[in-house]
């Protein structure tokens, strides 16, 4: 599609000729993402079993049997799990991992050494989803689990039931997606440390700071900007699990491991109920935008707090 | 590295190693141990006969090392066909959805288009919905146009969803770009097609290349729209391929665990092919 030389020559139309450069993308955001998701706000308003079934007018119907709906609301307590096991754990145990690996052994033990330990954090990061569940619904099994048989060769003689029992269910399923995720806040805050001024570190250690202050001090302050990052995109991608939940554990037992998107998968494809699901996944999405806006208008904010 | 004067009285001008160093390094390699564990697992337990696992279980050395588990894997899911498609999907996702990503941060990041800020915005959507909320009129879109159950629906939704993300990342690229170079291509009357081409392509080029290897692993590792678009095994890709094993309660463990293996063989390689631009390009995001 090349811009045509007249359109160029013209200074009015000098702006407007690169909207050409913006179609093809525009045209498909509109046909795989704006269309899509209009109709599926649109099911939400109606009961429909999906396929050639007559769709019956629900109005806000769907919405408000939502409110009530205990299953939904389980699905989004575990959601908080979800943020605490993709975020909040990987984003703190990333810093001191970054920390460690940057600041404390980078020093001592070479370049080497330190990128082949953060090249096997990041490994879980590439692998396929399918493959990672597999393997831990594997690990974790409660008859032939390497984490059960390695127990009771410890002397412990009844293991937990890790995938079986609704009380830890959750916590098996955190601990893999903990597992996942942290190679991805150890290589951003790795590559953030190195933008560090080692200058700053000098002069705290002439000052007499030992290594946590200077963690606390400098580190922490320095690599804001992609702690910010990675708390936002891990907290979207928390808010969005769908595979683990499938392969791992199917929502159960007695629905303590169910998460929005699998909850939104059931109603789809098991339960016949498209417009219940179109519904979870509106608020869904709904749920995500206020998140993101919010937490996007805040590092704003902040920014600015530190500029002045 | 090691070049940081030190003053602390105990301290050599080089950091000395002592025994916290040490500990600490234990620490980050235990760490490295227990995230690499579950791979030595699976490799320990791809090569056993499904005898020697029941009798011994997951934790015990091979008695004797075989391939059954891979034959009896292979005989069940076609493969090297998954395998195609998986590679034929994501490269071709990968250079297109780069492509349309150069095409519109063109745009953006350069043209200054009017309302600029608000086609980021709605691009930044594009990369925060849940699949969810698409799937079922992409389904009954891919049924519509005869792409359900074939590559190209995930083609298709792919390229979108990935040059939506890499038009935000290349158009925040472009907006730095000096203006005097693009003044001085003009003056020397070149195009804006030809611009692009010759003087903002190859001076973006290793963004690009980054964002190709990146798509191309995303892609790869898709699962949910793949999942229900592409029921038919003759389209699946190797994950897809893999989870229907899901399920399958007369399976042996050791074939899943082959299977696993085999499905993963592919991405360690284009791991460790690419692993200085995966480095790069965790960062490309975050960078701002």
């Amino acid at each position: 599609m090349p811009s045509s030389t007249a359109l160029t020559r013209r200074p009015i139309d000098r702006r407007a000729s690169y909207w050409l450069y913006l179609l093809p993308l525009a045209a498909g955001f509109i046909i795989v993402v704006a269309a899509p998701f209009v109709m599926n706000v649109y099911t939400s308003l109606f009961h429909w079993k999906g396929g050639q079934a007559p769709m019956r007018w629900a109005g806000l119907e769907n919405y408000i049997a939502l409110f009530s709906d205990d299953t939904f609301w389980r699905s989004f307590q575990n959601t908080l799990a979800m943020i605490v096991a993709i975020t909040v754990v990987p984003t703190i145990i990333g810093i001191l991992l970054a920390a460690l690996l940057f600041d404390y052994l980078g020093r001592r033990f070479g370049d080497k050494a330190i990128a082949v330990l953060r090249a096997t954090y990041y490994v879980p990061q590439i692998l396929p989803i399918a493959v990672a569940g597999f393997i831990w619904a594997w690990i974790l099994d409660t008859q032939n689990g390497s984490i059960n048989l390695a127990l009771k060769g410890l002397g412990i003689m009844s293991p937990p039931d890790w995938l079986g029992n609704p009380d830890i269910a959750i916590y098996a399923v955190m601990l893999m997606l903990i597992w996942l995720q942290i190679g991805y806040p150890v290589v951003i805050f790795m590559s953030a440390l190195q933008r560090v001024d080692p200058e700053l570190y000098e002069a705290a250690e002439l000052d007499g700071a030992g290594w946590w202050r200077r963690f606390q001090a400098i580190t922490i302050p320095q690599i804001r900007p992609e702690i910010f990052v990675v708390v936002l995109t891990a907290t979207i991608a928390a808010l969005k699990v769908f595979a683990p939940i499938l392969i791992l554990t199917g929502g159960g037992p007695e629905e303590s491991t169910t998460v929005p998107s699998y909850y939104a998968y059931r109603n789809f494809f098991e339960l016949s109920r498209v417009g219940y699901g179109s519904t979870i996944a509106t608020v869904m999405s709904i749920v995500i935008f206020v998140v993101a806006t919010v937490m996007l208008v805040w590092q704003h904010r902040e920014n600015r707090k530190e500029l002045s | 590295m090691s070049s940081l004067p030190l003053i602390d009285p105990t301290a050599s001008n080089r950091p000395r190693r002592t025994r916290t160093n040490w500990i600490m390094l234990s620490v980050a390699i235990l760490v490295a141990i227990v995230m690499a564990s579950p791979f030595l697992l699976l490799v320990l337990n791809a090569f056993k006969t499904g005898a020697d696992y029941s009798a011994h279980g997951p934790l015990a050395w091979p008695t004797t090392f075989t391939f059954d588990a891979f034959t009896s894997y292979l005989a069940r899911v076609n493969f090297p066909l998954a395998l195609w498609n998986s590679i034929f999907s994501s490269t071709i996702i990968a250079f297109a959805g780069t492509g349309l990503a150069l095409l519109a941060s063109y745009a953006i990041g350069i043209g200054r288009i009017r309302a600029r800020t608000a086609v980021t915005a709605v691009l930044l959507i594009a990369t925060m919905v849940p699949h969810e909320a698409l799937i079922y009129p992409l389904f009954y879109g891919a049924q519509a146009t005869k792409t359900l159950n074939t590559v190209w629906s995930i083609i298709i939704v792919f390229t979108i969803l990935w040059a939506a993300y890499g038009t935000y990342i290349l158009s925040s690229v472009m907006s730095t770009f000096p203006r005097e170079v693009l003044e001085a291509a003009a003056i020397d009357g070149a195009n804006r097609w030809r611009i692009l081409w010759t003087v903002v392509f190859p001076i973006v080029r290793p963004t690009l290349t980054v964002l190709v290897v990146f798509i191309f692993i995303w892609s790869w590792n898709e699962f949910y729209i793949p999942l229900i678009l592409l029921a038919d095994p003759a389209s699946q890709t190797v994950p897809i391929a893999l989870s229907t094993l899901r399920g399958q309660h007369s399976i042996d463990i050791t074939v899943v665990n082959a299977g696993s293996l085999l499905s993963l063989i592919p991405t360690l390689i284009f791991f460790l092919i690419f692993q200085r631009t995966i480095t790069r390009g965790v960062t490309a995001g975050a960078v701002k």
